[in-house]
């Protein structure tokens, strides 16, 4: 038996720690999440035109081959109309930020482990209810309201209402609570138009569906109505055909149009885009993108664009955060950003992408792999792709430097030129 | 009128020697019925009649939309599928029609890279085998050099040699991509078609893979055959750039020409609706409206005109004729043809 | 000293002395670079094993199965126990004839009255009760109904591995050929395949069975044609399952990589399209294993299987089809039959964990 492996396998023994540890931890961490109470979710926003406030954020996935640490402290925040957008490459946590947001991490395996997502909610309490109202006309022919029965003759009540505004800790919500917040008022759009759709219902049933679970009292005609008139408003030339179509009778372009539509139906106050042009062509991307900043005009909502493509951050955002394994390196305005690229990284993908027009006979590049952040120091985590490292890079994270009011670095290069 | 006869004819005496890859009016077809009557017959023209030639260290760049055909236009040049028509001249033998063990025989001159480096390898083979397998196949070194051989190509290409003995699910899409290009340049080949290499891959990786191609292609004076839907990448890495649509070919060009100066409709949108890192440029866009017809189903005429902003009547009737206007940049588009006829 | 070694291994596999082993000392001076760090996982083998045993039901049947091979293949081994009986090996030491002489009177028909003598006879039963010798009894015979169970379960499971087995071979040659080379061949192949599963194989198994028995031909030939049979009405599920696995492989880009390569094609079957059908192979093979203890067990039971000179699980419930061993006997026919259950079941639980360590999506 050949006892000494190659260091790249995990050893039996590790891997039974790892195992053993995960399970105390998990144990752990839903223990302490059900233990949650109202007092502890309810919270104040730090900068009341902020809608979304993320705060030292830390997802934890717990695998056999030990702890990914996909988010690990990410700090930012998404005021109210701006376009967010979020750029890193694979692994980098950009997905997993906003799963977390929208508390889609699977557990046990996945945990919010610490930090909190700060959410300006419209929390709804019911405070009475009504007998629902149908247009019928009578002999004459004249619209008379009746009150609307169901089949066994009994009336039809709506739920009555208040809304106020309340701030809400995302991270610490009971999962009863978030089915208020999913698709009402935090929607999403997703990377694979083709999967994202229920094969077996029409377009009509699934975007009705919305509706119909989260507009009150909305009755089938109406829901059917409003479908048909988002469908309009992302572009949809023959709403009404659509409207009985199969996803697998759409092309590519056209499903995301109808997830767009779909996300649009509560008049969320953010609409989060997961990579939502990368499956499509050029061509449909420019149609899709277009129709997106069409659509934040009109609903005047936040949208938080997640996506590896530099081109396409530069064209939509207004405010870009920079992700590597887990962390924030950079985030700030897009001219910020594009103009004054301060971090390693952010300048090394700038300038590894070839863009049009602007030919170099060799590309930039930065060396090494992504990391999977499995086990990784506690060191600047870029270190060892970096060109510019330095001594002191050998040392704990660098901590978040502010050169402009906007403009935030996590880099040893700047420690010491904060303008504050 | 005679110039042009005399002048095609001088190519096609003389030229045909120096090109590495000549492929001349390829068409492919999937049949996608089957039915009792032989007429009754519905094929998908995936390559329509395309023609291009490829010298020896050169890239020719292919660019187009899913679906038109591209794909199938570097598997059919590989003769991965069979070709319903055309030829296919590759060092000056006809490979349009080898079959069988003379087709195997001839295999290792071309390769292919795939898009996806997750499902191009097989996933119960090691890296070392994965390279090496068709190597000691076609026994491209002496049986002792054989190890030292992988292990060079391995170093190469930028792998480590402790990966000989890993599988690979256990690298990432960059290192997979690698152990492709390495598996590919074992078996010394003079042309290499490259299925949207990078595509699959993280930004930083992009630039890695991009400069290792060039790398090589100095190196070894390889030919690719580079298809892609990223129009900055294959600026970057081609000498020729040819443009598809539903199947055709619709402009090719050197790429200085075809960037600056696009000539088609469809080339025009395509470039314009690439997003551009600066939010300072904000572009008057060509939005190309509705989608690309099914290709099983194209439209008549020119297969633009559906989406074309400058359609004239013509373009509905009559295919356009993929012509040479100056300078090696051919074009299929009325837009020009009628400007000829006129001047007749 | 794990270092050394390491050392030594990277030296003669890589032959390249002066880099690595200068690379190896730096890390291993250091704590793991971070790209080292990160970079390191479970052996492809381990995850399989872990999510096997992290299963407690393929655990259970691991378990059951070991145990019964022990018991079948080990145990009758051990002659010298008490217990431990050949088997043909008869135990007829009941008593061998009883007489009893009843006197009756009976009335003649001339009012006198005579007496008869009734001599009732009774022959020896080699029936007895479960006891320290025989733990479970002896049937009918005499033989040790314990010991009997152990030289059935021999070739219960013997059958059940050797027509898996064969099944699977002409499962993965049929089914690759089908597979690989589509076209007609496929079509002939899969007709084929389809005639075997439209035949009702129980009544032809019965058919075979009751004219092999009208043949009185001997009881080693008549488990090896029944042996041929089994396999013959089975492997056209495998072929199928092999096909089917073999015509999504074959699009998937490493093949048409293969094919670019200029592979032969007996390399790409048996190099790439073989190992990545193993998985489902096996857990198909697991499975099928259950059903085939299960069917010769059906045919023992109604005793056209294998003849009872060889004991198996099957024949000898074949026993609780006499009335009297149903009602007295419960000692014969309690046993194989859980035996056949455990034996099934551990199948089934093994298979199922195997699915599930082999299924990537399971993965957690």
């Amino acid at each position: 038996m050949k006892k000494t492996q190659d260091k790249h396998y995990i050893s039996r023994s590790e891997s039974s720690d790892i195992a053993k540890q995960n399970r105390i931890t998990i144990k752990e961490l839903t223990k302490r999440n059900a233990s949650y109470t109202r007092d502890d979710y309810v919270t104040q926003m730090k900068d009341p035109k902020n809608i979304v406030e993320f705060e030292n954020l830390h997802t934890y996935f717990y695998t056999d081959n030990g702890v990914v640490k996909a988010v690990n402290g990410v700090t930012f925040e998404i005021p109210e109309g701006a376009t967010v957008g979020i750029v890193g490459e694979s692994g980098c946590g950009k997905s997993i930020t906003s799963m977390s947001l929208m508390r889609l991490i699977q557990a046990p395996a996945g945990q919010i482990v610490d930090g909190s997502i700060r959410f300006r909610s419209n929390v709804r309490t019911q405070i009475g209810k009504e007998p629902i109202m149908e247009e019928q006309t009578d002999e004459q022919g004249n619209p008379v309201f009746v009150v609307a029965k169901d089949k066994l003759g009994r009336t039809r009540y709506r739920k009555i209402y208040e809304e106020h505004e309340e701030v809400l800790d995302i991270a610490k919500l009971p999962m009863s609570e978030m089915s208020h917040i999913r698709g009402r008022e935090i929607s999403m759009i997703f990377q694979e138009p083709m999967t994202s759709l229920n094969p077996v219902f029409t377009i009509g049933d699934q975007l009705d569906e919305v509706s119909l679970l989260h507009i009150n009292g909305i009755s089938k005609e109406q829901a059917k109505a409003r479908s048909i008139e988002m469908l309009q408003l992302v572009g949809i030339a023959m709403a009404e055909h659509v409207y009985k179509s199969y996803p697998h009778e759409l092309s590519g372009g056209m499903r995301q149009r109808v997830m767009i539509a779909m996300s649009l139906i509560c008049n969320p106050k953010l609409i989060i885009a997961d990579e939502p042009t990368t499956a499509l062509d050029v061509t449909i991307q420019a149609q899709i993108l277009d129709l997106l900043r069409e659509v934040k005009h009109k609903i005047s909502g936040s949208i938080m664009l997640i996506t590896h493509d530099l081109g396409v951050i530069a064209e939509m955002v207004d405010y870009v955060v920079v992700m590597y394994a887990g962390r924030i390196v950079e985030k700030g305005t897009v001219e910020e950003i594009f103009k004054n690229p301060l971090h390693p990284y952010t300048v090394g993908l700038q300038r590894s992408k070839p863009v049009v027009g602007n030919d170099v006979d060799r590309l930039y590049n930065i060396d090494g792999n992504v990391p999977n952040p499995i086990n990784m120091p506690k060191t600047c985590y870029f270190k060892n792709r970096c060109e510019r490292v330095c001594d002191k890079c050998k040392g704990d994270f660098p901590e978040m430097v502010q050169v402009s009011p906007t403009h935030f670095v996590a880099c040893y290069l700047y420690n010491g030129k904060e303008k504050n | 009128m005679s110039d042009l006869i005399k002048t095609n004819e001088l190519e096609s005496t003389t030229v045909s020697q120096e090109h590495l890859l000549q492929i001349t009016n390829l068409r492919k077809y999937f049949q996608i019925n089957k039915p009792f009557l032989k007429k009754n017959r519905v094929f998908l023209k995936a390559v329509d009649g395309v023609s291009f030639n490829l010298d020896a260290g050169k890239t020719v760049g292919i660019v187009g939309e899913s679906g038109c055909g591209k794909t199938t236009m570097g598997r059919t040049i590989l003769r991965l599928y069979d070709v319903t028509d055309g030829q296919i001249l590759f060092n000056g033998m006809d490979i349009t029609k080898l079959k069988g063990e003379a087709l195997r025989k001839v295999r290792p001159q071309f390769q292919m890279i795939f898009q996806d480096p997750y499902s191009s390898l097989s996933p119960r083979l090691p890296v070392g085998e994965i390279i090496g397998e068709a190597v000691r196949v076609h026994s491209i070194v002496p049986k002792s050099e054989y190890k030292d051989y992988v292990i060079d190509i391995m170093r190469k290409c930028g792998l480590q040699p402790h990966f000989f003995g890993r599988y690979p699910h256990e690298f990432s899409g960059g290192q997979r991509q690698r152990i492709c290009i390495a598996k590919a340049l074992a078996l010394k080949p003079k042309m290499v078609i490259c299925d949207e290499p990078v595509s699959a891959l993280d930004v930083s990786i992009q630039a890695q893979i991009i400069n290792l191609f060039k790398d090589l292609q100095a190196q070894d004076n390889l030919a690719y055959v580079f298809i892609s839907h990223d129009l900055s990448v294959v600026e970057h890495i081609s000498d020729q750039v040819g443009v598809m649509y539903l199947g055709n070919m619709v402009e090719f060009a050197d790429k200085k020409d075809l960037f600056a100066n696009p000539m088609h409709p469809y080339t025009q949108a395509l470039l314009s609706a690439v997003p551009v890192p600066d939010p300072d440029v904000k572009m008057n866009r060509i939005i190309l409206h509705g989608d690309i017809p099914s290709p099983a189903n194209p439209p008549k005429g020119c297969k633009f005109h559906t989406r074309c902003s400058k359609c004239m009547d013509i373009c509905a009737e009559v295919e356009p004729e993929f012509k040479d206007y100056g300078n090696g940049h051919c074009v299929a588009c009325h837009l020009y043809s009628q400007g000829e006829n006129n001047n007749k | 000293m794990k270092s050394k070694k390491d050392e030594i291994f990277e030296q003669t596999e890589i032959q390249e002395e002066s880099v690595t082993t200068t690379v190896a000392e730096v890390t291993e001076d250091e704590e793991l670079s971070i790209e080292e760090a990160t970079d390191r996982t479970i052996s492809p083998t381990r995850m399989v094993l872990k999510r096997f045993f992290r299963s407690k039901l393929s655990m259970a049947g691991l378990i059951i199965l070991l145990v019964l091979f022990l018991f079948s293949f080990l145990f009758p081994l051990f002659k010298f126990l008490p217990f431990v009986w050949g088997e043909q090996e008869q135990d007829d030491s009941n008593p061998v004839v009883e007489t009893r002489v009843n006197p009756i009177e009976v009335e003649g028909e001339d009012g006198t009255i005579h007496t008869v003598y009734v001599v009732e006879y009774f022959y020896r039963t080699n029936y007895k009760a479960p006891s320290a010798t025989h733990w479970l009894g002896t049937d009918d015979k005499g033989f040790d109904v314990f010991s009997r169970l152990m030289y059935g379960g021999r070739i219960s499971l013997t059958v059940g591995f050797v027509v898996v087995i064969l099944e699977t071979i002409i499962g993965i040659i049929l089914g690759g050929i089908a597979g690989y080379f589509g076209g007609w061949v496929d079509n002939l192949i899969m007709r084929i395949v389809d005639i075997f599963n439209c035949v009702p194989n129980f009544p032809i198994l019965m058919i075979i069975g009751v004219s092999l028995e009208a043949q009185e031909i001997d009881g080693s030939a008549k488990l090896y044609i029944m042996m041929a049979m089994l396999t013959l009405f089975g492997w056209a599920g495998t072929a199928r399952l092999v096909r089917g696995q073999i015509l999504s492989l074959r699009e998937q880009e490493f093949m048409l990589s293969a094919e670019a390569s200029g592979l032969p094609v007996s390399h790409k079957i048996i190099k790439h399209l073989v190992p990545n059908v193993m998985p489902q192979l096996i857990v198909s093979m697991t499975l099928g294993l259950g059903s085939v203890i299960l069917t010769e067990a059906t045919l023992g039971y109604l005793g056209i299987g294998i003849s009872p000179v060889y004991a198996t699980w099957g024949n000898m419930i074949n026993s609780a089809t006499n009335q009297t061993v149903l009602n007295l006997y419960p000692n014969l026919w309690i046993a194989p039959g859980v035996c056949i259950v455990l034996a099934v079941l551990a199948f089934n639980f093994i298979g199922d964990g195997l699915r599930d360590a082999f299924d990537p999506k399971s993965r957690r």
